[in-house]
């Protein structure tokens, strides 16, 4: 060793960053070993490693007592449906708002995305989806995630409007492109990182939202993944292994477009927070 | 060229009428309720005047305890995120090994839902049969060992913590994108007249990372003002007479009892507040936008 010195501080620095992940791995262990045990074997929920053979009939147990497959598909709903209403939405906002300044669009803006701090008042707002007739339905919940997520996605897809030359812009028009072609011919592509970023994170906070439904949905048959794997948690909790076998299945979905889409989540949290 | 006719407003129509009918206008009408006796066990509404704010700001209720809860969660949870988070965030712009890997690792329990974090933390920290205090009795620290959640002592501080633990990968990820967007130059430069790591991080990173640091308080103190799903998983506002309860999940309950206008009453404190200070936290966050 040449310099002792930098050597211990390097192994230092590779200690304390191993200290910090350790603790953040291990719910998830936790979640995968004990969903790969036997009930007996998961009573303890503790990170011991699963016995052979491996009970994989936790999961068909589970997907069928906790009704999982009607769950699956109304989160699926829930959040393809919101993704694809918010991008719709916030993209064409944010476009015309970036692009033609004038006092009022400035104001709409600033309204518009105020909603990032804002909080929903639950109660009136049930108000608001009886008298819609929105109440307890699919659709209303689809759209109340909407609501929710257009705020921060018109932000994010805002900042990314102003770095599309206008130029462009001038060069469709100028050749007999109307408005609605011009946005969805020309700008529109040219928005495809940040449409894909929205995209990304406005599925993942759907899929793990749980307070709309928790409000304003009365049946079960309704409910998303998250709700539904508190309410087995509720009636099975001796059942660590199944609980966790739930656990894991409804978080499998986030937790794969977390791995593939890492890039995208990251960009879009960190917009506005540094200069571009 | 006719900027409205290429630019026309129905673009921007689907997107307000949506957030005014399902968000705003909600917060608005919630305020005029606030002023009514509106509760599920009567189809009359009347007019009662600040009544339901003499409730909440009265001494003998348990809602000033509630108001301090939510805003002792906001304060602790955003000063050590942050403190942790820019820790974390200069140690992993090093040269560790499997950097990359730490980063996600760290970053991770941000997109998990915060109910099964909540579950499993219920379960991590069971006062008996619990991962944390099984470990500290393996460990022969088994006076460490407390009722994390079930006792008035510890619950808040547990709770806060859980919350720490998911919110600081976040947090991390932002600072290291706020430092890594630091030129090297300064750095060379530094070191070129001797400087130490303690000395770059003081003179270099902390003075250029403090706008980045402004946003990501901003967003933890957006984030803790309106925590629900934390608490509602871990305690619900318990144990004993409101130890944990915050804004939220006060709200929630009144939802659930048939209370409406102290629920909407509560909820409106906050939507006046933020009107008013989440204006200036946007103007904090817009300033980086490019405007023509």
């Amino acid at each position: 060793m040449k310099n002792p010195k930098r050597f211990t501080e390097r192994l230092l620095r590779n200690l304390i960053a191993v200290m910090f992940s350790i603790p953040c791995l291990i719910p998830l262990l936790l979640i995968v070993f004990n969903s790969l045990k036997t009930k007996q074997a998961a009573a303890a929920m503790d990170l011991s490693l699963p016995a052979l053979p491996i009970p994989w009939e936790n999961f068909s147990v589970v997907i069928e007592k906790g009704k999982l497959a009607q769950s699956f598909l109304n989160s699926l709903l829930y959040s393809a449906g919101s993704v694809f209403l918010c991008v719709f939405f916030a993209s064409a906002a944010a476009y015309v708002m970036s692009r033609n300044q004038t006092r009022i669009n400035r104001f709409l803006y600033m309204f518009l995305v105020l909603g990032i701090t804002l909080p929903i008042n639950y109660v009136a707002l049930s108000k608001v989806l009886i008298t819609l007739r929105l109440n307890n339905t699919r659709g209303g919940i689809i759209l109340l995630y909407t609501a929710m997520q257009l705020p921060f996605m018109t932000f994010l897809i805002h900042g990314f409007v102003a770095k599309v030359p206008t130029e462009l812009d001038e060069a469709a028009v100028i050749d007999g492109c109307g408005p609605v072609r011009l946005f969805f011919l020309v700008v529109l592509p040219l928005l495809k990182p940040a449409v894909i970023t929205a995209g990304v994170l406005t599925f993942l906070n759907t899929w793990n939202e749980f307070t709309a439904p928790l409000y304003f949905l009365n049946s079960t048959s309704k409910w998303p993944m998250t709700l539904s794997v508190y309410n087995f948690f509720g009636m099975y909790f001796k059942d660590w292994n199944l609980v966790c076998a739930d656990i894991l299945l409804t978080s499998l979905p986030v937790l794969l477009i977390y791995l593939l889409g890492q890039k995208y989540i990251v960009s879009g949290m960190t917009t506005g927070a540094v200069k571009g | 060229m006719n900027k409205n006719k290429i630019y026309p407003w129905y673009f921007m129509a689907g997107a307000l009428l949506v957030y005014f009918i399902l968000f705003f206008l909600p917060g608005l009408l919630g305020v005029g309720y606030s002023f009514t006796d509106w509760s599920a066990y009567s189809t009359e509404l009347n007019f009662v005047g600040l009544d339901n704010f003499r409730t909440i700001f009265s001494a003998n209720e348990n809602y000033t305890k509630i108001i301090s809860n939510t805003l002792v969660f906001t304060l602790v949870t955003t000063v050590i995120k942050n403190v942790l988070g820019l820790a974390l965030a200069v140690l992993l712009t090093k040269s560790v090994r499997f950097l990359n890997l730490h980063r996600s690792i760290v970053f991770m329990p941000s997109v998990l839902s915060t109910l099964i974090i909540g579950m499993l933390f219920k379960s991590i920290l069971d006062a008996k049969s619990g991962l944390l205090n099984t470990a500290l009795r393996a460990c022969g620290l088994g006076f460490l060992a407390q009722k994390w959640l079930v006792s008035t002592e510890y619950a808040f501080g547990s709770v806060m913590a859980v919350d720490i633990w998911r919110g600081t990968g976040y947090i991390m990820t932002i600072l290291i994108a706020g430092i890594l967007s630091i030129s090297t130059d300064y750095y060379e430069a530094a070191e070129i007249d001797g400087a130490g790591g303690i000395q770059k991080f003081r003179y270099i990173t902390l003075p250029l990372i403090l706008p980045t640091l402004a946003t990501t308080t901003v967003l933890n103190i957006i984030y803790g003002l309106k925590v629900f799903d934390m608490v509602y998983a871990l305690t619900n506002g318990g144990p004993g007479k409101a130890t944990t309860e915050v804004l939220y999940t006060a709200v929630f309950k009144r939802f659930g009892t048939g209370q409406y206008a102290v629920g909407t009453a509560l909820s409106s404190v906050m939507f006046v507040i933020m009107i008013f200070v989440g204006y200036f936290m946007i103007r904090l966050m817009t300033r980086n936008e490019v405007i023509e």
